[in-house]
């Protein structure tokens, strides 16, 4: 093929393939541009009496459970926190655990949008909008609960600077204020990245919308978009500004959730690994959480050739390199509580994975640490079943972490005197529950009426998409015969053409 | 120069059917000299920027612009909160310590910078922009799926419609078409009307139900949403209970006839009222309306029976003096405590406050134990009394104290032969924090 092929210095050929081409990012031998739209545009547009069944039987549960999150909150908010196992010395229990759990949830979604962009993944094209949108319902479960933690939910308006009638005004140095303005602005801008995103593909499905409802609804939220390469000009220039400014924020969220931890003084808390290490935490679990709903998706709604078995893979390997990094920030923290030589340290790390919630510890460990190990097999990463299982154990493990370190760290703080045991009550285990069907309700109407993959996204790095191919029939472009690279592969432009 | 005809059009859509096409043909647009053109694709396609000879947005720097502007906002919005307007003060720490303030500055700034990106973006495009000719075409529908088209608008100074025709379909457009320029509306539907006006009608019941509320009067009391703590199942004192429980259908009972109860026995003179054992008790009122009775109590001099004034009842008397007393007294009870030091910088004279009495005058000086006991317990002029928080025997200890200050801290009285005499203390010469100014 080339000089630089192995068979040159007697090594094995690579015969026709050029090994710089990577896999095709949508399987498939006829896929273009209309099959694309097509498969995606497919899925919000069957009648609502042909909904798949397996979408209302999911939506019934998720349903139920949000009315038992809406009983539960009604019984909280007319009862007072009292309801909860909150009580001394444990005074963050559930509640806090299920909001740094579900905030955590939160980050996978910017982090392939923006992170994954910066850095030049074509491979994210077929899952960021659905890890976009699960990021923003995570956020609003996430802010639930802090929310209603306050206790007196009508007051709740007393987090923010405004001004009031008692001439006060919040405490910028507390890090809970600090985690006011990162989740709100966290919210917003996922809010505001992931509605960008669709205004093209809302576009699509407005043109393609056959009656009154959807042309006026779609209508109104693609804003009039043409298409038009100047408005494209500003447009992929924005969501670069946006995805460069995502990232950092996506870093710091999680590190300012960590900082309501670290700048306490509880054996435990105060230390200074909590950043980085809520951080890979919160990629974790967002990962596990984001293979946790496309695996059955795309296996419901016949998106396996746009989300292929290569995203899987892809996926696979992140949720075990942060599991490493999790694991290695398990160990850390122990190094230090004994190298430290602190005895209240020490004893909260012993008492941590040998006193009464070992239980607890452990079923983290094995969770976070032990099972994603099996991915360092191919064959398993392509085992759906073991990845279904993986990420959910991952779940599983990321929300005992959260309880792990707010829990054990407070029931056993310096006074032996103020030691004690927490124990849910049932409001504590219904409302977590309740807010799986917040999460799932809104991600379930999503999937069922939004554009659930970006189609541009992923129409701008099939092969076609960069001309010049000879794979299309109408072939009377091709004044270039530089032969283009499939997406996927080296990001040099392939059609730079210079005018003649 | 266009024809009547092409008054009628928005312009001429030539529609191509891969990247290489719309490439291609955009060169030649470009080429030809045409200005108010563009071409459509359903995704970006990259290079065609060069081709078409679009020039870089200038959106980045607006961002710039806005996200320092939100660190500007984030970083005044604390200084202006928790400095300036309504200072902390924690541990002695400075008011200002720029650390603690980055992160909400920096999340601000992203916030700015992203919000603006955003809508940034959309000005720039002109969007929302719902009453497109283009939309109106019903081949260009294709355009969000998977065909490119090029249109070159009526109003471009070199456009001629049959010239455009002929250039586009020479670039091998698909399909060649005019767009016309009607601006009719297409008819909404009828609920949407009706969902529209319903909307807004409803919207105007809140803001009705709160001018009610600020302008009509009523006599009910006003709607409770949150309940608080506000009922709560008990009975509050001086209230009626009709339980038929009691004969006299009181919530509070009175003591049985009769009795004192444990520790209210009030039959040492000496030590609950400061007055000599046998006299007069005075009634439990301020020293001023005691003094205004005219009735003449036998004050006590020196210290009841008792107490005995020793070292630790001094240390105890300082220490509630110091809890009790000194945020007005001052800890050398020469009047400059906190409170009055700040009453002093907000001029709180001007709205009724009466600053605290030096401890050192001549008048504190010459009350006797007594009067001094009864001021602590009952209050004098403005001052509050602390019989209600501060029990007898530590009332009788800062009363020792406050001698003992006396007897030590009038440096401003000294005889002139010991030294130059030390000018007294004055509100300016205390540092008071800047806060609620």
């Amino acid at each position: 093929m080339s000089s630089q092929d192995p068979a040159a210095f007697g090594g094995p050929s690579f015969g026709d393939e050029d090994p710089r081409q990577r896999p095709l990012l949508v399987d498939g031998e006829h896929e273009d541009f209309a099959s694309v739209t097509q498969a995606v545009s497919g899925i919000p547009e069957v009648e609502l009496q042909k909904t798949n069944k397996a979408w209302i039987a999911c939506f019934m549960v998720s349903l139920g459970l949000l009315g038992v999150l809406g009983a539960m909150l009604a019984h909280l908010i007319l009862t007072g926190v009292g309801v909860w196992g909150n009580n001394n010395p444990v005074y963050w229990g559930w509640p806090i655990v299920n909001f740094v759990f579900w905030v955590g949830i939160g980050h996978a979604g910017t982090l392939i949008s923006a992170v994954l962009f910066l850095t030049r993944q074509n491979w994210r094209t077929a899952v960021n909008r659905a890890a976009e949108a699960m990021t923003i319902f995570a956020v609003v479960c996430a802010g639930m609960f802090p929310g209603v933690h306050i206790g007196r939910v009508w007051v709740a308006y007393w987090l923010f600077p405004l001004p009031n009638q008692m001439a006060m005004w919040p405490n910028f140095r507390s890090p809970l204020l600090w985690d006011v303005f990162a989740v709100s602005t966290y919210a917003s801008v996922s809010l505001v990245f992931w509605y960008m995103g669709m205004i093209p593909d809302l576009a699509t499905l407005r043109d393609r919308a056959s009656n009154t409802a959807r042309k006026i609804g779609y209508g109104i939220f693609s804003l009039g978009w043409t298409g038009s390469s100047r408005h494209w000009h500003r447009y992929e220039r924005a969501y670069l500004l946006l995805a460069a400014l995502a990232t950092p924020l996506v870093l710091s969220v999680h590190s300012v959730v960590s900082f309501d931890f670290a700048t306490s003084q509880v054996p435990g808390w105060h230390t200074t690994i909590f950043p980085p290490y809520f951080v890979a935490g919160a990629i974790f679990s967002g990962f596990a959480m984001v293979l946790t709903l496309m695996v059955p998706a795309r296996q419901f709604f016949g998106l396996k050739h746009i989300i292929t078995m290569k995203h899987i893979d892809v996926m696979c390997r992140i949720l075990m390199a942060t599991g490493l990094l999790v694991g290695y920030a398990y160990a850390i923290e122990f190094f230090i509580a004994w190298y430290g030589g602190v005895q209240y340290e020490s004893f909260a790390f012993v008492n941590r994975a040998f006193g009464n919630y070992a239980w607890a510890y452990w079923i983290m460990v094995s969770c976070n640490v032990i099972f994603p190990q099996l991915f360092w097999s191919q064959k398993m990463r392509r085992n759906l079943w073991v990845v279904m299982l993986i990420s959910i154990t991952t779940n599983i493990g990321m929300w005992f972490e959260r309880f792990v370190i707010t829990v054990t760290s407070l029931s056993r703080d310096f006074l032996p005197s103020s030691w004690g045991y927490f124990s849910p009550t049932w409001v504590d285990m219904l409302m977590f529950l309740g807010s799986f069907g917040l999460f799932f309700t809104l991600f379930l109407l999503f999937l069922r009426f939004l554009p659930t993959v970006a189609m541009a996204e992923v129409k701008s790095v099939m092969p076609q998409a960069h001309g010049a191919h000879g794979n299309e029939t109408h072939g009377h472009g091709a004044h270039d015969e530089t032969p283009a690279l499939p997406a996927g592969g080296a990001q040099t432009a392939p059609a730079q053409r210079h005018e003649s | 120069m266009a024809d009547s005809q092409d008054q009628e059009l928005h312009g001429v859509v030539g529609y191509f059917t891969d990247v290489d096409g719309i490439k291609n043909a955009s060169r030649k647009i470009r080429d030809a000299g045409f200005q108010r053109w563009d071409t459509y694709t359903p995704f970006p396609v990259h290079g065609i920027d060069g081709e078409m000879g679009i020039k870089p947005t200038i959106l980045p720097w607006i961002v710039l612009g806005m996200g320092l502007t939100g660190m500007g906002v984030g970083l005044l919005l604390q200084w202006y909160t928790n400095a300036y307007d309504y200072v902390f003060e924690i541990s002695g720490k400075p008011d200002w310590s720029l650390p603690a303030n980055i992160p909400v500055a920096f999340e601000t700034t992203i916030a700015f910078s992203a919000f603006t990106t955003f809508f940034g973006m959309l000005a720039l495009n002109k969007l929302p922009h719902l009453s497109n000719p283009l939309h109106k075409l019903e081949r260009f529908k294709r355009v969000t799926d998977d065909r490119f088209a090029l249109c070159i608008e009526a109003t471009d100074p070199a456009f001629h419609a049959e010239r455009v025709r002929t250039l586009l379909a020479g670039a091998n457009a698909e399909f060649v078409e005019d767009c016309p320029r009607d601006t009719s509306r297409a008819a909404l539907p009828m609920w949407f009307h009706g969902m529209a006006a319903l909307l807004t009608c409803l919207t105007f019941i809140p803001l009705a139900v709160a001018f009610k509320g600020r302008f009509a009067t009523s006599d009910k009391p006003r709607y409770h949403v949150w309940p608080d703590m506000d009922w709560q199942r008990k009975r509050k004192t001086q209230t009626e209970w009709n339980t038929g429980l009691f004969e006299d259908n009181r919530a509070m009972r009175l003591p049985v006839a009769g009795t004192i109860p444990l520790g209210e026995l009030r039959d040492d003179y000496e030590f609950y009222y400061g007055v000599a054992q046998g006299s007069i008790a005075p009634p439990p009122v301020s020293k001023t309306e005691v003094d205004d009775s005219g009735v003449a109590y036998q004050w006590l001099d020196g210290y009841p029976t008792a107490v005995v004034v020793d070292e630790a009842l001094l240390e105890r008397g300082r220490q509630r003096y110091n809890i009790n007393c000194s945020m007005c007294h001052g800890v050398r009870g020469n009047g400059l405590g906190s409170v009055a030091l700040r009453a002093d910088k907000i001029g709180a004279q001007e709205t009724g406050w009466v600053a605290p009495k030096s401890l050192l005058e001549d008048s504190a000086e010459n009350y006797s134990n007594g009067e001094l006991f009864h001021i602590a317990s009952h209050g004098v002029s403005s001052m509050y009394g602390y019989a209600s928080s501060v029990t007898t025997q530590d009332r009788w200890a800062i009363v020792s104290y406050v001698r003992a200050l006396q007897a030590t801290q009038g440096i401003d009285r000294l005889p002139d032969d010991v030294g130059p005499a030390q000018p007294a203390p004055r509100p300016e010469d205390f540092r008071v924090s800047d806060s609620s100014r």
